[in-house]
């Protein structure tokens, strides 16, 4: 017994120490915060953790001297004395938690009252976003600058910004750890949060509601840029993409307006079925997940719904797979012309 | 030849004699062998997910099938498994304990047990079906469950969960009504050994957190079925009901499997310790005040939700109360041992082992009653650390504790006590290895229910780490199966009183007669034997002279009554109304059948039991 209390100790320690040194990758953890909910989460989080340890330790130590001078000897066959109980310490073990608890209550409610604020609290004329959650990718509204995109949501750094979520189908949940915590995007209802990153930087994000077959490949990104460069993305996303130069580019946009169109647009103002495609060269990733390159476009447009894709997402709102209706060279026309869509 | 016959003979027997049996202890084997069945089934679920997650990116289960396997086995092992297991163990002591000789509807109990069993059947069956096992996460959360988004596997975990459920509510009712009037003479209710006490609470819980839980499922089986629109918002549904109605059930039923595993702790710590329980009074009270909390936090599970800053805090200060009556708890079993002889048997090991695991899901839970730290607690891999720390660290390891403790009393044998170490240390390693990573890995980003992750995201060490974890239980449970195995061929047989108990379950042989107490005993306080053997005594003062006794007589309709239902439920799944039609003829002939039928039972005479001796 004694064995497995060391081995148990040195698991509690392990765990702090990890806590501490704040582990994961940057874009990603919680742990290492960027954004001011972020930083906020975390503080409550690590007062909780030392009062939850402390209690912890208060246990380990009794529960490993009673185990180790009361146990069973050899040959011992006396009958301990009957205990009924010990007013005193029970009244003790019963107040001090309670004092615990208020200690942790108060900054848990000033919190919560101050993470549901209106992003206008601190920042005058917040950017509003709306983002809209659909199986299996994210939309992106700008409803005052007139953009529409997905996947990737482009805010300025050091500033409030305002989102409403909403869902088209079943619920999921937008959570960007790095930058504050998570908020469920609902069928029928809109949520209102604020979102505010303390450096420029991506921050990758995820949908964190089971949410269907591929809820694993559900993820976005947070991009912070310092102010005037959002306004330059702004402008830049705005400008029709250039005519692509090359010949079978050009048939590639040819290709791309008889069978994407549909469902793709690729004006920035412009809502369509499927995710916006202005830009789509300067996404950070394919489909919220996948790196932005050529060959991963080809493996998208020819099966998005393959078992090492997104499964389950060629339902009848998702994309079709195309590699029964364009040959392999067409696919890799329409992708060379996708890959001409850029803003910069 | 005659051998021949009078074996397969016998054998029959066994059967009808299973099918038919409305004797508690009987029926508390078939909880104990359906709720290993299905833990094994949930296990192997588990051990699946953990290996496609052992590495990213893998390509082992991915989409569907993942999201299947997470369903599967979330309903199996909290509805199928741990629920059963509880009943086994409440219907293997409780009314010993209270010194009865049955509950008080054996027939319901019949009921309850094939309720539940043809239930979780119903359920597991959807693997084998062309429409597959469901895939929307125990919780089933609307939209997703409807039919737009899945198949006919959501039918079948809105089916089975309501036969099941009806079972559980069944048997809930019948363990309340059995404690309030089947106490022997004297034990009065603060005399009442602790897991009969924990038992009553839960089973109140059982009565109050069903119905919500049902009618849920009642609503979902009339959108999916007949096409209502109580969840389509595009009708005026609202989706956020179905979290509501769930977690009103949802809450509470953590504190049902929680609770009777603090019982089992309560019985076993005290036997091992050679010491009464520590602050008794304060434990009953604890006990009562969590349960009236467990009515008042749901919200917790729905802090994400958007209901606002309010709502949120109130929620958030009602669930972090509950940290009070449960600290209380977990001192007064320290204290329990503070001063006693402490015996390192396997069922203490459980015990033993529990409390720091248990401790740790405790305070993980006052971390994610704390709204801000919950946005990014929920949904990520640090509540899944959370609910197995409380549901395996608490509630699996409180069976365990259970099952070596009453195994000798349910069937005569004692498990091999070597072997049982073996299982609970291989058991405590790997719960740990598996289970404590994942509190970070949820802090890294990691969200929960995902078939996988991408590399670069460092997550890979300790989903590894926690895979190898999983494998590690995956042994252990081995272990025990042979131990069971071992002990069925040859196992020691069991002395009255193997291990000095102190409540009356130890004062009957091993394993009882059917009657359990000849003479029903005279109860002089908390701990009834140990103060008889303090006395001097051997045996327990009778309250009553010897008599005859009257028992229930055995009854085939509970099973062919759910076998009724069960059918049904094929044709409310696939539409077809013969079956249909057929199936619910079945159940409520079955009914009918048992309104109209007398039963009066059967007496046992005083020379028969003269002749058993005991
Ligand atoms: C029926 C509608 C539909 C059609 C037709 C369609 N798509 Fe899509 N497309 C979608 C949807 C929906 C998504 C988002 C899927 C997801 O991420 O889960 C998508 C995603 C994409 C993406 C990834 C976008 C991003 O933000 O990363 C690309 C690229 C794309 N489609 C290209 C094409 C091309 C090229 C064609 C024609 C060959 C095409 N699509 C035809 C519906 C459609
Ligand atoms: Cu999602
Ligand atoms: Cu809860």
């Amino acid at each position: 017994m004694k064995k497995g209390n060391l081995w148990r100790l040195l698991f509690l320690v392990s765990t702090l120490a990890l806590v501490l040194t704040g582990c994961g990758d940057p874009e990603l953890s919680a742990l290492d915060p960027k954004g001011t909910g972020a930083d906020m989460q975390l503080d409550l989080i690590m007062l909780s953790l030392y009062i939850m340890l402390g209690v912890m330790a208060v246990v380990i130590v009794i529960f490993t001297y009673v185990l180790i001078r009361y146990r069973q000897r050899p040959g011992d066959n006396h009958i301990p004395k009957q205990v009924e109980g010990n007013t005193k310490l029970e009244i003790i073990w019963t107040v001090i938690p309670i004092i615990l608890l208020i200690i942790l209550a108060v900054p848990t409610v000033y919190q919560t009252f101050v993470l549901a604020e209106d992003a206008a609290e601190t920042t005058e004329d917040p950017v509003e976003i709306k983002v809209t959650a659909h199986q299996y990718w994210w939309e992106v509204e700008y409803p005052e600058y007139e953009i529409v995109t997905a996947q990737d949501i482009y805010i300025p750094a050091g500033e409030r910004v305002h989102i409403e979520l909403t869902s088209v189908d079943v619920i999921h949940s937008f959570w960007v750890p790095a930058l504050g915590g998570k908020m469920d995007a609902n069928p029928g209802l809109v949520n209102e949060m604020w979102l505010e990153a303390k450096q420029p930087g991506t921050y990758k994000g995820k949908c964190a509601e089971l949410c269907g077959a591929s809820h694993a490949k559900m993820d976005f990104k947070v991009v912070a840029l310092e102010r005037d460069q959002f306004e330059k993305w702004v402008a830049d996303m705005k400008e029709p993409a250039p005519e692509p130069t090359t010949v079978s580019a050009q048939e590639g946009k040819q290709l791309f307006e008889n069978n994407c169109m549909a469902c793709h647009a690729t004006d920035a103002g412009q809502k369509s079925l499927g995710p916006n495609l202005n830009g789509i060269a300067d996404r950070k990733t394919i489909a919220g997940f996948m790196d932005n390159d050529k060959e991963n476009l080809e493996k998208w447009i020819t099966d998005p719904a393959a078992r090492d894709v997104k499964p389950g997402s060629s339902g009848p709102k998702g994309m079709p797979a195309f590699h029964d209706k364009l040959t392999e060279e067409e696919i890799s026309k329409v992708a060379e012309y996708l890959q001409t869509l850029t803003i910069e | 030849m005659s051998t021949h016959v009078s074996h397969a003979h016998k054998k029959k027997n066994i059967l009808w004699d299973y099918l038919t049996t409305v004797d508690h202890k009987k029926i508390a084997i078939l909880y104990l062998f359906a709720g290993t069945l299905f833990l094994l089934i949930g296990g192997i679920e588990a051990i699946l997910m953990r290996l496609q997650l052992m590495v990213p990116e893998n390509d082992l289960f991915v989409g569907t099938t993942f999201n299947q396997l997470l369903t599967m086995h979330g309903t199996t092992m909290i509805f199928f498994a741990a629920m059963p297991l509880v009943f086994a163990l409440m219907n293997a002591a409780i009314p010993l304990q209270i010194g009865a000789r049955d509950v008080a509807f054996p027939f319901l109990n019949s009921l309850g047990f094939w309720l539940f069993f043809f239930g979780a059947t119903l359920t597991n069956i959807s693997w084998f079906t062309s429409g597959g096992a469901p895939e929307i996460g125990w919780t089933a959360y609307a939209p997703l469950a409807l039919p737009e988004y899945t198949g006919t596997g959501s039918d079948y975990y809105v089916l089975g969960l309501q036969l099941s459920g009806a079972g559980t509510l069944i048997g809930g009712i019948n363990f309340l009504v059995t404690i309030i009037n089947m106490r022997a003479p004297g034990m009065t209710f603060m005399r009442m050994p602790l897991f009969t006490w924990t038992s009553f609470v839960i089973s109140a819980l059982i009565l109050f957190a069903f119905p919500p839980l049902t009618v849920g499922l009642f609503l979902m089986m009339f959108d999916r079925l007949f096409g209502a629109n109580f969840f389509d918002v595009t009708m005026g549904g609202n989706v956020i009901i179905w979290e509501h109605l769930f977690w009103i059930f949802g809450h509470p039923e953590v504190y049902i499997l929680i609770l009777p595993a603090f019982g089992v702790f309560s019985e076993v710590i005290p036997t091992f310790s050679k010491k009464r329980l520590f602050g008794y009074h304060s434990m009953v009270f604890a006990t009562t005040l969590i349960a009236f909390l467990s009515f008042m936090v749901w919200v917790h599970h729905m802090f994400t939700v958007g209901l606002g800053p309010v709502a949120n805090s109130i929620f958030a200060v009602a669930t972090t109360a509950i940290a009070v009556p449960t600290g209380i708890k977990v001192f007064n079993w320290l204290f329990t041992m503070w001063g006693g002889r402490i015996q390192f048997t396997t069922a203490n090991m459980w015990a033993l082992g529990f409390i720091p695991s248990f401790v740790m899901g405790g305070v993980t839970g006052v971390m994610l009653a704390l709204p801000p730290a919950d946005f990014q607690f929920h949904d990520s891999y640090f509540v899944v650390a959370h609910f197995h720390y409380v549901i395996l660290g608490g509630v699996v390891f409180g069976l365990f504790a259970g099952l070596y403790y009453w195994w000798p009393k349910m069937f005569g044998t004692l498990l091999n006590e070597k072997l049982g170490k073996l299982h609970f240390w291989l058991m405590f390693i790997g719960f740990h290895m598996a289970f404590l990573p994942q509190h970070w890995l949820g802090l890294m980003g990691m969200p929960r229910r995902v078939y996988t992750y991408l590399e670069g995201q460092q997550l890979d060490t300790w989903n590894y780490v926690s895979t190898i974890g999983a494998l590690i239980m995956g042994v252990a449970t081995i272990v025990f199966a042979i131990n069971i195995v071992m002990t069925f061929v040859k196992g020691e047989k069991a002395p009255a009183d193997p291990w000095d108990g102190r409540t009356l379950e130890w004062s009957i042989p091993s394993p009882p007669p059917e009657y359990n107490f000849k003479q029903t005993p005279l109860v002089k306080g908390i701990d009834a034997f140990w103060i008889e053997k303090m006395q001097g005594n051997k045996e327990m003062t009778p309250a009553e002279p010897l008599g005859d006794i009257h028992m229930p007589s055995p009854s085939i309709l509970p099973f062919i009554m759910s076998l009724g239902f069960f059918i049904a439920s094929f044709g409310f799944i696939y539409h077809v109304l013969p079956v249909i039609i057929i199936g619910m003829g079945i159940g409520l002939g079955s009914m009918l059948a048992r309104s109209l039928k007398d039963d009066l039972g059967y007496h046992i005479h005083t020379d028969e039991l003269q002749e058993k001796g005991v």
